[in-house]
């Protein structure tokens, strides 16, 4: 392991297998916390916090508990309750250090524990047969790309509250379309690695 | 409320995609072709009628300051099971759908239909209320997958549709078509419910 091939994971975390437009991890967020570019950034700092966390400790839960003992079936399982319980002390955290923030992320704090961008990381994580350390550079990578994505979209649908959309546009639709020309721009970046 | 309006519900009036907008992530990316949707759409139906049938059957066993993470390990349960028989009986589907089998987990979907339905409400209307927002699912994964891959490929669950000189549009394969078939499709959705609506 040298450090050019970590310097690869983190990049193409990042940018050419972004996990929200690419790989379509962590949609709900994406789609739900992205009205306004603080109570997003608010939400990748989260998120950052919650997936370098989760992918160390399930790295161990998988070499020492279910390597060990035989049983990668529970995988699943064993994975979504680490994150729930980590989901749990960083609500507790920001609750105690910045009411505001905590107010302004609202449901969307607890839903972390079923933002799909956690759960995916620790599967990739092991599937892809990372050792810790690439494991690390890969979630920061993955945050990085995470808390990117929804910051540019965030900025985005700030001036797009103000644009002339047509009716049936309103919402839903126009933000999955701007979504579609940002994903077709990221799509720009797979050549790079 | 009567079993076929539960039923309805899930199908039509609250439809998990269209209407609701939950568990979007397998919406978006599983749906290159119409009959990856379709098993997605399946295997979210079966873990969601499990975990109904459980969650509604022991709901009065469960505390409610601990139910969210009793909910999960539910799901988590029946997630594993469902996993286990794809790679065994259809690995195909398995590769196919890949890390998204086990994100059923993470599904919301799954989840808000155990908080507010299956723990407020009986088996039989439970089970129901499952098959039906798992079949509106189902039906919105399929509608994605066949425009994508009759636009993308040019072709309808493998077949042929489209004239041989066709050139499909590889764009819509891609990520940022599934964007932008979803977004056509919801802003298409909205006009047809607005138009209902203004005539009722």
């Amino acid at each position: 392991m040298n450090i050019s091939s970590l310097f690869v994971i983190l990049i193409s975390a990042i940018l050419v297998n972004n996990f929200v437009l690419s790989r379509f991890l962590g949609i709900c967020p994406f789609l739900g916390v992205s009205k306004q570019v603080e109570t997003a950034f608010g939400m990748g700092m989260a998120v950052t916090f919650v997936m370098a966390m989760a992918s160390i400790i399930t790295y161990l839960v998988q070499i020492l508990i279910l390597d060990n003992l035989g049983i990668q079936y529970m995988q699943t399982i064993a994975f979504i309750l680490v994150i729930a319980s980590l989901v749990q002390l960083v609500e507790m955290i920001i609750q105690k250090t910045s009411p505001t923030l905590y107010q302004s992320l609202g449901v969307f704090l607890p839903l972390i524990t079923t933002n799909c961008a956690v759960l995916g990381l620790t599967i990739l994580n092991i599937s892809q047969d990372f050792n810790m350390i690439e494991s690390i550079f890969h979630a920061i990578g993955a945050a990085i790309g995470f808390s990117l994505a929804i910051v540019l979209f965030a900025a985005i649908r700030e001036r797009l509250e103000l644009a002339h959309v047509p009716k049936a546009f309103k919402g839903f639709p126009i933000a999955l379309i701007t979504a579609s020309l940002m994903s077709l721009a990221f799509l720009g970046f797979a050549g790079l690695v | 409320m009567k079993p076929n309006r539960i039923f309805m519900k899930g199908i039509l009036y609250d439809n998990p995609v269209f209407i609701q907008m939950l568990g979007m992530c397998p919406v978006l990316a599983v749906t290159n072709t119409a009959f990856n949707g379709f098993g997605m759409g399946m295997a979210t139906t079966a873990v969601l009628v499990g975990s109904n049938t459980v969650i509604s059957l022991i709901k009065q066993f469960i505390p409610s300051k601990i139910r969210i993470p009793s909910f999960i390990v539910v799901i988590a349960t029946f997630v594993t099971i469902v996993g286990m028989l794809l790679r065994a009986y259809l690995p195909a589907l398995n590769e196919a759908l890949g890390i998204f089998i086990p994100l059923i987990v993470v599904n919301c979907l799954i989840l808000a239909r155990a908080e507010s339905f299956a723990s407020k409400n009986s088996t039989p209307g439970s089970i129901i209320d499952g098959l039906g927002m798992g079949l509106g699912f189902t039906a919105a994964l399929v509608v994605l997958g066949i425009v994508r891959e009759w636009l993308g490929v040019g072709t309808i669950f493998g077949q042929a549709v489209m004239w041989s000189t066709f050139e499909p549009a590889r764009f819509m394969s891609m990520p940022p078509g599934a964007f932008l078939a979803l977004g056509l499709l919801l802003a298409g959705f909205n006009k047809i419910m607005s138009k209902d609506l203004n005539e009722l």
